[in-house]
């Protein structure tokens, strides 16, 4: 028998079958679905429509219900979203919902999910957001789905899905200081445009990679799907499963299994990248895609910084942020804003010196918002930092479409949480080489 | 024009010849440009809030790529919840960007039946196909030159080709292939059922 990619092995196993290969149309039982606010009501909607108003769904363990896109504003319609949420968790009985003005509130689903032990290698994970497949650093299937296919999903448990080939991305060498995750990823996509993946998996591989901490990692392959990636993925390793066990007592314990690729298995396209020889990276407006490296867009003016998301907003992106923030002054508006609760009660006690992140962040003159998705995809107009005027900004979030911030005309740079804190420091776009040692 | 708000009137088979006036745009049109973030807060499982997509749509598209080729064309014209455009014309990587079926869901709203587009992003297709919204073709040549806002265009599924009734060209149209069931059956529980997953 062929070898078998990461990716394959996984849908196999969720399909029953011993192998699958590329483009094979399979049905898989899902382990895990995760909704949201924004997609939650209209899955409910589907739900009941096709399974009926006294339906129950698949399994009361396997829906995972995070409320994080919109929390802290006044728009009714978005609240009366999470009054749909709860009302649906309390008639289903759901275990893991984290709702919205309790301790219970997390923030950020892609974040979350982990955090609270929903993510295990092996496992498929579908989610009604894009970014679900930030989970595939856990070495397990993650995807994005839409609110159809979910509420499908929410009576069944299943769903047809088609195998994708897989890319193989292969990072060797040692980390200079000056470069982050984000840097890696914004250089594959590009390299391979904003539609390099579409309709495959992106597997990141070599020893680059494996000494990356497991953020970073999730980093990667929050990305995927900026390159129209199906899913991205790493396989588990010791980091990983430390992680993994480490928060698995919040979610029952439940099994898992290790799978990595063959070592004869098939790529449909491989790229190899020496870390010593990369270098830091922003995405210029319009698109993630639209690569430049930092050096050459050097003194472009900007308006406000921006660092936070499921991108850049964890714990390994505020302590980056603030060893260059630490005892100076932000020339523009920077917005602060952590993923999830955990990373906000992070911020108050991790320390650099004397200082925790917080005090160097406040210090520094810059606003900390709430744990929510927050101006990564604008919002209702009163959201933390949307970009509400045609103005510049430097971000480490995902997306820099038109629009996406708030204004259609806004222009959003996406950059590491490091080229956004040099860069916050001067009002112009900064290489942080200039502030790291 | 289908009803807006009630797909459930809608005949369960697809149909197979689709007429209307092209909307052409551009490459990498992203779901962020379909329908904004800030819309996203209408449940398109109400009625009432399912048609406010219709009007919406395509809302955060730069003005120069709204309606090629010469761009600042108005997508919706006497009624600002329909569009007169039944066809979206477009080139690469359709939809690509964030999960949300308020997308497929903001087109079918206004009018719209089919895209024709070179390749779409993953997601995007999917919900179109899935939720039976409208109809995704694939084009087999870059067509965003030769077809103009406003051209009068026939898309013929049972032969794969799409004629432009205003320059009078004919093209071969990608077969819809392995969803070509579920598209005819009207989405996924439809052909769930009609393969025995669900029942009736």
């Amino acid at each position: 028998m062929a070898g078998m990619t990461l990716t394959e092995k996984v849908l196999a196993k969720a399909a029953n079958r011993d192998a699958v290969g590329p483009n094979d149309n399979i049905w898989v039982n899902v382990d895990v679905l995760m909704t949201h606010d924004v997609c939650g009501p209209g899955t409910i909607g589907v739900f009941k429509k096709h399974f009926g108003a006294n339906a129950n769904v698949w399994d009361r363990e396997k829906v995972v219900i995070i409320p994080d896109h919109y929390i802290f504003t006044k728009d009714a319609m978005a609240n009366r979203n999470v009054d749909v949420l709860r009302d649906f968790v309390k008639e289903q009985d759901l275990p893991y919902y984290y709702d919205v003005g309790t301790e219970n509130y997390k923030g950020v689903c892609h974040i979350a999910l982990p955090e609270e032990g929903h993510t295990r290698p092996g496992e498929i994970l579908l989610g009604t957001d894009s970014h679900t497949c930030t989970a595939g650093a856990f070495g397990e299937f993650a995807t994005g789905i839409g609110n159809t296919d979910a509420g499908f999903v929410m009576g069944t448990g299943k769903l047809w899905l088609k195998v994708p080939p897989t890319m193989r991305f292969v990072f060797h060498g040692k980390l200079p200081p000056y470069l982050m995750a984000k840097d890696l990823i914004l250089s594959v996509i590009g390299e391979i445009g904003v539609d390099g993946a579409t309709y495959r998996a992106m597997e990141f591989d070599g020893d680059g990679v494996f000494a990356l901490n497991i953020e970073e990692r999730m980093t990667l392959c929050n990305m995927a799907i900026e390159a129209g990636g199906k899913n991205g993925c790493i396989a588990p390793d010791q980091v990983t499963l430390d992680y993994v066990n480490s928060r698995g007592k919040k979610s029952g314990n439940k099994p898992y299994t290790v799978m990595k690729s063959d070592g004869d298995a098939k790529y449909i396209y491989e790229k190899v990248f020496d870390l010593s020889k990369m270098e830091p990276v922003v995405a210029k407006p319009h698109s993630p895609d639209n690569k430049a490296l930092v050096s050459s867009v050097r003194g472009t003016k900007l308006d406000r910084a921006y660092i936070g998301s499921c991108t850049g907003g964890k714990m390994t992106d505020f302590r980056a942020a603030a060893a260059i923030l630490q005892g100076a002054e932000v020339r523009i508006p920077t917005f602060i804003v952590p993923a999830t609760t955990e990373v906000a009660r992070g911020l108050k006690t991790e320390k650099i010196g004397t200082h925790t992140l917080e005090e160097i962040f406040l210090n520094a003159g810059a606003s900390i918002g709430d744990a929510s998705c927050a101006a990564c995809l604008g919002g209702p107009s009163d959201t933390f930092g949307r970009l509400n005027t045609p103005i510049s900004c430097i971000s480490t979030t995902n997306r820099n479409f038109p629009g996406r911030m708030g204004h259609k005309e806004a222009q959003v740079f996406l950059a590491s949480p490091m080229t956004v804190a040099a860069s916050a420091l001067t009002g112009v776009i900064t290489d942080p080489r200039d502030n790291v040692a | 024009m289908r009803a807006s708000g009630n797909r459930t009137e809608k005949d369960e088979k697809m149909e197979k010849i689709i007429k209307g006036k092209a909307f052409v745009l551009g490459d990498n049109v992203d779901t962020d440009q379909i329908i904004p973030a800030q819309y996203l807060t209408y449940n398109p499982s109400i009625p009432a809030e399912y048609k406010m997509f219709g009007k919406f749509a395509l809302s955060s598209v730069p003005p120069g790529q709204m309606g090629l080729p010469k761009g600042h064309q108005a997508f919706h014209t006497d009624d600002e919840f329909v569009s007169p455009f039944t066809i979206i014309v477009a080139g690469k990587n359709f939809g690509c960007g964030s999960s949300r079926e308020h997308a497929p869901i903001a087109l079918a709203a206004a009018g719209i039946k089919a895209v024709v587009c070179e390749f779409y992003a993953r997601i995007f297709y999917r919900n179109s196909v899935n939720g039976s919204y409208l109809v995704p073709v694939e084009c087999q040549t870059r067509l965003i030159n030769d077809i103009a806002t406003g051209d009068e265009l026939t898309i013929d599924l049972e032969n794969h080709t799409l004629t432009n009734h205003t320059t009078k060209d004919t093209w071969k149209l990608q077969d819809l292939g392995e969803v070509a069931p579920i598209i005819e059956a009207g989405g996924i529980f439809e052909y769930a059922k009609k393969v025995g997953m669900l029942k009736s």
